[in-house]
């Protein structure tokens, strides 16, 4: 009897220290998860000498807000602003409709060449033409150079959300719809006030995931645009990284340190890397859930 | 007779396409514009590899360039960077598919093993947040640590006696790009884990407390056997694209900084930077065709070689 107990209470010590692992493992994840968002917004309100003369840190040594006050002074941080938000929206809008469209009939079973039509989709995963021909499509032969369009229809439909969302549609319960059809309901009708209505939870999740992609592109608009103007937020950061890089790259060689102080350039590239982030972060614990219960679906194979 | 039945057969089945297509109208015109979406971006740049067989020049476009046979590929062996590049990205992938797999995991585990309710979702919701922050963000965040002069590390590594210029030292790249890797991508791989910790029957634990098994023993015994076909899986997808580079991550964060090709160019950032900075369309696209060529063969295989060993684990 005395030794159950003992057996107990050291089964309760060997907790103790096991749940005590545990939380300080997974806090000090989390804290490194959470450092360079603090250490990139403290610069961004930092005073620029003193950035460069102290080096990054957790609490602004002088504080500042300079940074901000030059980006915004420029009308292109509100230009890409609307280019971004542009992209995202009407990208996630078309790219969801277009998606949902291809990927009920995908799921209808009594659907002869849906098989074909899912292989159709399923080999551009495999095989693909590459940057190359992509290139000279997009700008040469559709004349998409220098549009917001060529940030959105090239990526309109992405195979992996196409199947996920077949999947979603797939597993609703098949007497949901049949008995639909036979009170005489069409595959118009069953679409719309059965299955969408039932999948709303999948579809916001989906359109997460569009909208995600959307707001943090940045590929095409270095393959296909120069018009400053049409530049979104994630490719100023990109501009704004690469002149600076040049630079560091020719002091590091010459070594020395190149004295780039006369201008905010440093706290300023924070300040426009914090003002992206920005909507993400505040949308962030809303959407969170969608996220998490996408990806649980998505992994299951269909 | 059998001549006959053929011949049946064929029109039933020409009339069964018709017929199909008459019967579901609407849920085949719902696929068009999707099927037209794949067609010309990414079926039509398929036929686009013919540049790859071209001296191709932006004036003449695709139909009017002169073919050079393999040229090209010839070319692109003999300098050599093919195998550089290739080595690169199967070498980096295969960190970030080994250490990525890991930390997700264990990072399962721990999250599971958390027993109060509210810190487990506060602490899991912090974990996935880098995953929605562009590589461009994430290489200005990087900068405020490993700056020559201002980084946080750099001074830090500096003051200890171990100064490591980043930007000019191509060694410690790859173990910095798992590091990001991991701090970006691993709370949001391990959702796939804990979503199948969660899926496992109580009872199952409740057996092994009868039996006076340890929590430890109980991590090791039924948690990763149980995650075992699931972390399969997740590396048969990473496996089915070991031959394609991440570009955004590595151009995000390397750019053209030459000192650090000899560790982090991949096939990836090699086809843009011939297309881009050198023009040379024909080669880029032959390097381009030499890595969706070698990938698909991979994959097929891969997925083979994954059918007969663990059936579940199989792509397709």
């Amino acid at each position: 009897m005395s030794e159950l107990v003992q057996k107990k209470q050291r089964h309760s010590v060997s907790n103790k220290v096991l749940n005590t692992v545990v939380y300080i493992l997974v806090i000090l994840f989390c804290v490194l998860c959470i450092i360079p968002f603090l250490v990139g917004i403290s610069a961004s309100f930092s005073d620029e000498r003193s950035l460069l003369r102290e080096g990054y840190s957790f609490w602004p040594v002088a504080f500042s807000t300079a940074a901000y006050d030059m980006l915004f002074s420029t009308r292109q941080i509100v230009d890409s602003y609307k280019v971004s938000i542009f992209v995202t929206v009407v990208g996630t809008v078309l790219s969801m409709v277009v998606t949902a469209m291809m990927a009920y009939p995908l799921s209808v079973k009594k659907l002869k060449y849906r098989g074909a039509i899912s292989f159709f989709a399923y080999f551009t995963m495999l095989f693909n033409g590459g940057l190359v021909p992509t290139y000279m499509l997009v700008s040469k032969y559709l004349g998409m150079r220098d549009t917001v369009w060529c940030m959105i229809i090239p990526v309109l439909v992405n195979p992996w959300n196409l199947f996920l969302l077949r999947n979603f549609f797939s597993a609703i319960p098949a007497e949901l719809h049949e008995s639909a059809r036979i009170d005489g309901a069409n595959d118009v009708r069953i679409l719309w006030q059965i299955i969408l209505p039932v999948s709303l939870p999948a579809l916001a999740t989906v359109a997460l995931f569009y909208g995600v992609s959307y707001w943090n592109q940045w590929f095409n608009a270095m393959l296909y645009i120069e018009d400053a103007s049409k530049f979104p937020l994630q490719y100023l950061i990109m501009k704004m990284l690469r002149n600076i890089e040049l630079l560091k790259q020719m002091s590091s060689q010459a070594g020395f340190a190149v004295d780039m102080s006369a201008l905010p350039t440093v706290t300023t590239k924070m300040a426009t890397a914090i003002v992206t982030i920005g909507p993400i972060v505040i949308a962030y614990p809303f959407a969170q859930k969608y996220f998490t219960s996408g990806l649980i679906v998505g992994s299951v194979k269909g | 007779m059998l001549h006959g039945a053929a011949e049946g057969r064929v029109r039933k089945n020409k009339q069964g396409f018709l017929h199909e297509m008459r019967q579901n109208r609407f849920l085949y015109l719902l696929t068009v514009p999707g099927i037209l979406f794949f067609l010309v971006f990414s079926y039509v740049p398929m036929g686009g590899l013919v540049i790859a067989f071209q001296d191709y020049s932006m004036r003449y476009g695709i139909f009017g360039s002169k073919f050079n046979g393999f040229d090209n590929f010839r070319f692109l062996f003999q300098t050599g960077d093919i195998w550089r590049v290739t080595g690169n990205t199967l070498y980096l992938n295969i960190l970030f598919i080994v250490f990525s797999t890991l930390m997700s995991v264990l990072l399962a585990i721990l999250f599971s093993e958390m027993s109060g309710r509210r810190w487990k979702r506060i602490t899991q919701s912090i974990s996935i947040l880098p995953n929605f922050v562009s590589w461009t963000v994430i290489a200005l965040f990087l900068d405020a640590f490993i700056d020559p002069t201002t980084g946080m590390l750099a001074k830090w590594l500096a003051k200890i006696g171990a100064p490591v210029d980043f930007y000019a030292n191509a060694q410690v790249w790859p173990a910095l790009l798992v590091l990001l890797r991991i701090w970006q991508g691993a709370g949001y791989g391990a959702i796939v884990y804990i979503a199948t910790i969660v899926g496992i029957d109580p009872q199952i634990y409740e057996a092994a407390d009868i039996d006076g098994t340890t929590r430890i023993q109980k991590i090791f015994r039924i948690t990763i056997p149980i995650l075992k076909p699931t972390i399969i899986l997740m590396t048969m997808f990473g496996v089915g694209r070991i031959f394609y580079g991440d570009f955004g991550m590595i151009y995000a964060l390397v750019g053209d900084n030459s000192l650090l090709f000899k560790t982090t160019d991949v096939i990836d950032t090699y086809v843009y930077r011939m297309m881009r900075m050198l023009r040379n369309y024909g080669m880029s696209a032959a390097t381009g065709m030499f890595q969706s060529v070698l990938g698909f063969v991979f994959i097929i295989a891969a997925n083979w070689i994954a059918r007969k060993l663990e059936p579940d684990s199989a792509l397709f």
